[in-house]
């Protein structure tokens, strides 16, 4: 089954077309790469499924986007509960300006979650009473997210410090904790590795292999290798045009097109 | 030595002069305040109002004048507040476009560089039309329009400051744009909200031609909202303007209380907003 699925979708900013007629269905619960050089419509792509390329200026959008089923791009779709279901991870992890725990637990908040979801994960069963929240279960929901983000152990003696205080490497798993705890279904993730150091990036890639079982998640990234450890299934954008899709294996193994081989072998980067 | 080295260090210079120029300035100011006003600066000068006399030299001091400018820049500032805020939020191109905000910008803009006096004639053409007489809500009034720029323009350059991506991480959340700026953009722009606040205090309570017209003056302390009411800037015009040397003298103490008064103030907002930072991205 798959729950995105986009068709002949072409994104302009002004009169600069980014992406050109693109048709895709991305399959569920894997590791999707989309792959390419700079400025190929990456992360254009990405921020198009949960509408986010709407806070651009003169930005159109043609085609259609669906996701399980529904077309995201009409009028009456409510974006807030588009976006709870397809998660965002950014490039450059800004934490909101508030402690650690409230990073966590304003997500749940805001959507009215009463985290029964996590508590049950964690407690075999037993999960918070509707619309009541009490404060042990937010505490629980809060290192439920944090540990599956692989940061509890780092954090849990210092959570009310200011966000900003962590590690650039820390700051990133805990936007992924912040995404997760709006219990997504797909998760974007936009370069997500690319401004951490090694051992950071090496940590957050093993989250997403973790996290796969549960969510889809499509990754932005120009690192080859990286797509390669990776990712289940290879999209390959070049100069705004899907070249190709498939499988990873297939991908790595038997490229068609010509730019995707001179890609996958390192002469156009 | 090159002429690339020789450049750098013409502006070095330059710069040093600059930056020499503000603290002369600065230092004058307080030096010649202190200097001639210090000597006139006792209890009785702050708690109490002018006795019969006093503008000939008699008993007396100018609590009538401080508390009355404490009583108009504390009204003006919570009544621009209300109305600086909301605009400065609602200037993020979310809410109203680029193009709108723009134009309100450019208005706030000349509203900033008009002239006090033009407020002060202003407001007393609507004190008329409504039958106020000089009083302090009148000063208030003209006070609260004067600061509203102020306010607004530094409330809105704060706000524009917060990074872009942390709004578009907090709307990727799903929040709302009510929840974006409250949860976010407040929080973020706090110490450049209680600055701008800070900056539209110290033009409001330093302006006296604004509220010539429109506050009045007078020996008492206001019981209400409609009675005139005195102000630091005018107790220091009305008694540098007197031939009694000692009243001159006075005028200086009133200038020295005002600038202690702005001084506190800028302190305790800077702590405040020092208080509330400490979870801001940077």
């Amino acid at each position: 089954m798959s729950r995105i699925e986009i068709s002949q979708l072409s994104v302009s900013f002004g009169r600069n077309q980014v992406l050109k007629n693109i048709s895709l269905s991305i399959p569920d619960r894997q590791i999707i790469c989309i792959i390419g050089p700079s400025g190929c419509g990456k992360t254009t792509l990405l921020k198009s499924l949960n509408r986010l390329l709407d806070l651009n200026e003169d930005v159109s959008v043609t085609g259609d986007v669906r996701v399980d089923g529904l077309s995201i791009y009409e009028n009456r779709v409510d974006v807030t509960a588009l976006r709870k279901k397809v998660g965002f991870l950014p490039q450059r992890p800004y934490p909101l300006p508030m402690s650690i725990y409230d990073n966590v637990a304003f997500g749940p908040r805001i959507h009215g979650l009463d985290g029964s979801n996590a508590l049950t994960q964690t407690q075999g069963g037993r999960g918070a009473e509707k619309g009541k929240v009490s404060r042990k279960d937010k505490d629980r929901v809060v290192e439920h997210y944090l540990t599956l983000a692989g940061l509890w152990d780092e954090v849990k003696d210092r959570l009310h410090e200011p966000a900003a205080k962590l590690s650039i490497g820390q700051q990133q798993r805990l936007a992924l904790a912040r995404v997760l705890s709006i219990e997504p279904e797909v998760i974007l993730a936009d370069e997500a590795t690319s401004a951490l150091d090694p051992i950071s990036a090496r940590l957050v890639e093993n989250q997403f292999r973790l996290l796969k079982k549960d969510y889809t998640i499509i990754l932005v990234t120009h690192i080859l290798r990286q797509a390669r450890r990776l990712g289940d299934y290879i999209v390959f954008l070049y100069m705004g045009d899907l070249i190709e899709h498939k499988p990873a294996a297939e991908f790595f193994g038997e490229p068609e097109d010509e730019k995707t081989k001179a890609y996958v072998n390192g002469d156009i980067s | 030595m090159n002429r690339r080295k020789l450049e750098e260090n013409i502006f070095k210079a330059l710069m040093a002069v600059s930056l020499g120029l503000v603290f002369l300035a600065l230092a004058g100011i307080v030096l010649i305040v202190l200097v001639k006003g210090l000597s006139s600066l006792s209890w009785s000068m702050i708690f109490e109002t002018p006795k019969g006399g006093y503008y000939l030299g008699g008993e007396g001091g100018i609590a009538n004048a401080i508390v009355g400018s404490l009583y108009l820049v504390a009204g003006a500032t919570l009544l621009a507040l209300m109305v600086s805020l909301p605009v400065a939020l609602a200037l993020q191109k979310e809410y109203l476009g680029k193009k709108f905000a723009d134009v309100t910008r450019l208005m706030l803009d000349i509203l900033w560089g008009t002239p006090s006096i033009v407020y002060g004639a202003f407001g007393f053409v609507i004190m008329v039309w409504l039958g106020l007489r000089a009083s302090l809500l009148g000063g208030i009034i003209v006070l609260t329009l004067l600061m509203i720029p102020i306010m607004t323009r530094a409330m809105d350059e704060a706000v524009r400051l917060v990074p872009f991506e942390l709004k578009e991480m907090a709307y990727a959340m799903g929040t709302t744009r009510y929840e974006t700026t409250l949860a976010v953009v407040l929080r973020q722009a706090f110490p450049g909200i209680c600055t701008g606040i800070i900056l539209a205090i110290g033009r409001g309570i330093g302006d006296a031609a604004s509220i010539l017209f429109t506050a009045g003056y007078t020996d008492e302390i206001p019981r209400s909202l409609f009675d005139p009411v005195a102000s630091l800037p005018l107790a220091v015009f009305f008694q540098s303007g007197t031939p009694v040397p000692e009243v001159q003298a006075r005028a200086y103490t009133a200038a020295l209380i005002l600038l202690f008064i702005v001084l506190v103030i800028n302190i305790v907002a800077r702590l405040l907003g020092w208080r509330f930072s400490k979870n801001i991205v940077r």
